[in-house]
């Protein structure tokens, strides 16, 4: 039977229903080689092909667990929880890391509840020191740095994902087949599922080092393409407040902010957005932050290192002719 | 139908929120309490469902502070039936495990067939709460919910992940998350704030839900260092006279950052 080292740090890692690993899978995988060994586990059926487990070794995990457990495929948490304590009694890690993602806050929850473990939620750093694995965490928006561990025992620890830029050596895994004993515990079944269509030539919200977000100033849908062709020009993802989700302009992934994706890139650019407390809660840790606003007293221009008062839609097209000519 | 609703008190975001850089709990004398808004478009469903659900008896539960009565009532004044506050200093600063446990005890003892949540509070921002709490009482989850249809023993609806957008369904008893896709909560008017008065109120301890929040034998988070970061200043701030697309351009070609 494979022994474990005894720093391991076990990280589940999300696959996609076509068998790749999640985005959130290097950042956590680097996370845990920094304090520790780390043991990455995969469940789903997919996972249990082999690509799966080189694809998990080539970004740093050295050992890997995959489950295939029933209802996998058709229950919500549960049998990925199952699977993830069925890994962790055999391990015996020093922490558990998930992606801060939705899946992963419930498979978490669940999982912390179940075992009785300390949970620490949406760290940005992960450090180890005499007593164990201290979690590391942003809140109120940036303006307060906390760190967590727990009193005794293995912390469960969801990471944000693009929070974390360590990426693990490469490593060639010994992979081990896990059992799953069903606990039985009753839960939501899925019916359906459509994937988001990704925009494919644009980098990811989370993570990115460019964004540019819209806000109400940019009026219509059709506007918003505004947006788009900034974030085009500059490389950027495309960010958006409550306020342009709540119109209907963007998709709900789109918002930035305190209950939306809380980002911090080298660049921040903000078109037509006021800058609300609950807004900048997601975006005042970005290295730079440039504003565009009309009025001259919107509280983005607090917090934005080049604020330009003047129309969006005079200002934009011309800082885009401008880039795109002085790229020729 | 019983129906749970979890509704938290949080610091208005609207004002500076702080935390104690000693004690590393939330300041709650330095900005205004309210209920958390997404706690009330989680009463706000309940209630706009109410009325094509047999007997339906919505009761609002929260740990909270004892001075957020007041607060907590605003709920009752909303249409609630009834409130069972938990309020015990010996739970201030309760990490997420304990605060789960607190919660899923007093939601057994008022009896459920269906508790709506919140995803994520907008201060402690675990989106947790709610998966840990269906774990304890052992009923399924559906969580992140943009729609949801509650029918007589089940509940289905349109749950947002990060990939894509999923359809699902649970058998009552169940837990649920709702996102801020709900509608807002409705202001309470003076019919409702007179009616609240009324209404029944329970006030527990932990000892009540026959939990110890000191008990060493069960692992709790805690907070070893708390630092503020330093404030962001304003930086350049132009007026567009015709060329502002031009100087930002040269501001990023500048920095790199273009
Ligand atoms: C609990 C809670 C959580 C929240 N969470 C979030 C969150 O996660 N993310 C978020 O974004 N918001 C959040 N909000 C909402 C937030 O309070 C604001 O309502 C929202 O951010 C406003 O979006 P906005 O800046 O696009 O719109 P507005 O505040 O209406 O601002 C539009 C701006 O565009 C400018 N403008 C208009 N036309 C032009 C033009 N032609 N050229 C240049 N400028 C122009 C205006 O001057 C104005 O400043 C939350 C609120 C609450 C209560
Ligand atoms: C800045 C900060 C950081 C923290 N970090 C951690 C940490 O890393 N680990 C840890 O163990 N604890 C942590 N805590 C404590 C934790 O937030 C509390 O235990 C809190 O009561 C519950 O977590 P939440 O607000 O994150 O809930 P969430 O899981 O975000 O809440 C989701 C929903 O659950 C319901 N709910 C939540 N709290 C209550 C309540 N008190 N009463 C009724 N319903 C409720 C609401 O419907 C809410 O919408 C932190 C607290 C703060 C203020």
């Amino acid at each position: 039977m494979t022994t474990f080292p005894k720093d391991s740090i076990l990280v589940l890692i999300e696959t996609t229903p076509s068998g790749e690993l999640a985005r959130s899978a290097a950042g956590l995988l680097g996370a845990a080689a920094r304090v520790g060994t780390p043991v990455a586990l995969l469940v789903g059926e997919s996972a249990t092909a082999a690509a799966a487990s080189e694809a998990a070794g080539a970004i740093g995990a050295k050992h890997v667990l995959t489950a295939d457990p029933e209802g996998g495929a058709s229950q919500l948490a549960v049998p990925v929880v199952d699977a993830l304590a069925a890994a962790a009694a055999l391990v015996h890690p020093d922490a558990i890391l998930l992606s801060n993602s939705v899946n992963g806050r419930d498979v978490a929850g669940r999982f912390a509840a179940r075992t009785r473990s300390a949970l620490a939620v949406d760290a940005v750093g992960i450090s180890r020191d005499e007593e164990g694995i201290v979690a590391h965490h942003s809140v109120y928006g940036g303006a307060y740095s906390v760190d967590c561990a727990p009193t005794f025992g293995a912390p469960v620890i969801t990471v944000r994902e693009g929070s974390i830029d360590d990426r693990a050596e490469a490593a060639s895994p010994e992979t081990t087949a896990l059992d799953v004993p069903p606990s039985g515990v009753p839960a939501a079944s899925i019916q359906s599922f459509e994937a988001q269509a990704v925009v494919s030539n644009r980098p990811e919200l989370r993570g990115a080092a460019k964004v540019v977000a819209g806000g109400r100033g940019l009026t219509s849908q059709e506007q918003f393409a505004l947006v788009d062709q900034l974030a085009d020009v500059l490389g950027a993802a495309v960010g958006a407040s409550r306020a342009a989700v709540d119109a209907g302009w963007v998709p709900n992934s789109y918002q930035v902010g305190q209950t939306g994706i809380s980002v911090s890139p080298q660049l921040y650019v903000a078109l037509g957005v006021s800058g609300a407390i609950q807004h900048r809660a997601g975006m005042q840790t970005a290295k730079t932050i440039v504003a565009i606003n009309k009025d001259p007293d919107a509280p983005i221009f607090e917090i934005a290192d080049f604020g330009v008062v003047g129309d969006l839609f005079d200002v934009v097209p011309q800082l885009i002719a401008s880039l795109s000519a002085r790229k020729e | 139908m019983k129906i749970v609703v979890l509704m938290k008190e949080v610091p208005d975001t609207y004002g500076e929120r702080k935390l104690n850089l000693e004690t590393g709990l939330a300041d709650r004398g330095a900005s205004d309490a309210v209920l958390d808004e997404i706690g009330e478009r989680a009463l706000e469903l309940a209630l706009s469902r109410a009325a094509s659900i047999d007997n339906a008896e919505i009761t609002v539960v929260s740990m909270a502070p004892e001075t957020a009565t007041t607060t907590l009532r605003k709920a009752l004044a909303m249409g609630a039936d009834r409130l069972v506050h938990i309020a015990d200093v010996n739970l201030v600063g309760a990490d997420l495990g304990l605060t789960a446990e607190v919660l899923a005890a007093a939601i057994r003892r008022t009896g459920f067939d269906l508790v709506i949540a919140g995803n994520l509070s907008t201060d402690g921002y675990g989106g947790v709460l709610p998966a840990m709490i269906a774990e304890l009482l052992g009923v399924p989850y559906a969580s992140a919910l943009a729609s949801v249809d509650i029918a007589g023993d089940r509940i289905s609806g349109t749950r947002e992940t990060d990939g894509g957008v999923m359809t699902v369904a649970a058998a009552l008893p169940a837990v649920i998350s709702i996102t801020e896709r709900f509608p807002a909560g409705r202001f309470p008017n003076f019919k409702g704030i007179m009616a609240a008065k009324k209404k029944p109120v329970e006030t527990l301890t932990a000892a009540d839900l026959d939990i110890d929040p000191e008990a060493l034998d069960t692992p709790r988070s805690i907070m070893l260092a708390v630092s503020e970061r330093p404030a962001r200043a304003a930086g350049t701030k132009i007026v567009d006279e015709g060329d502002a697309g031009e100087k930002l351009a040269e501001f990023l070609i500048q920095n790199r950052l273009a």
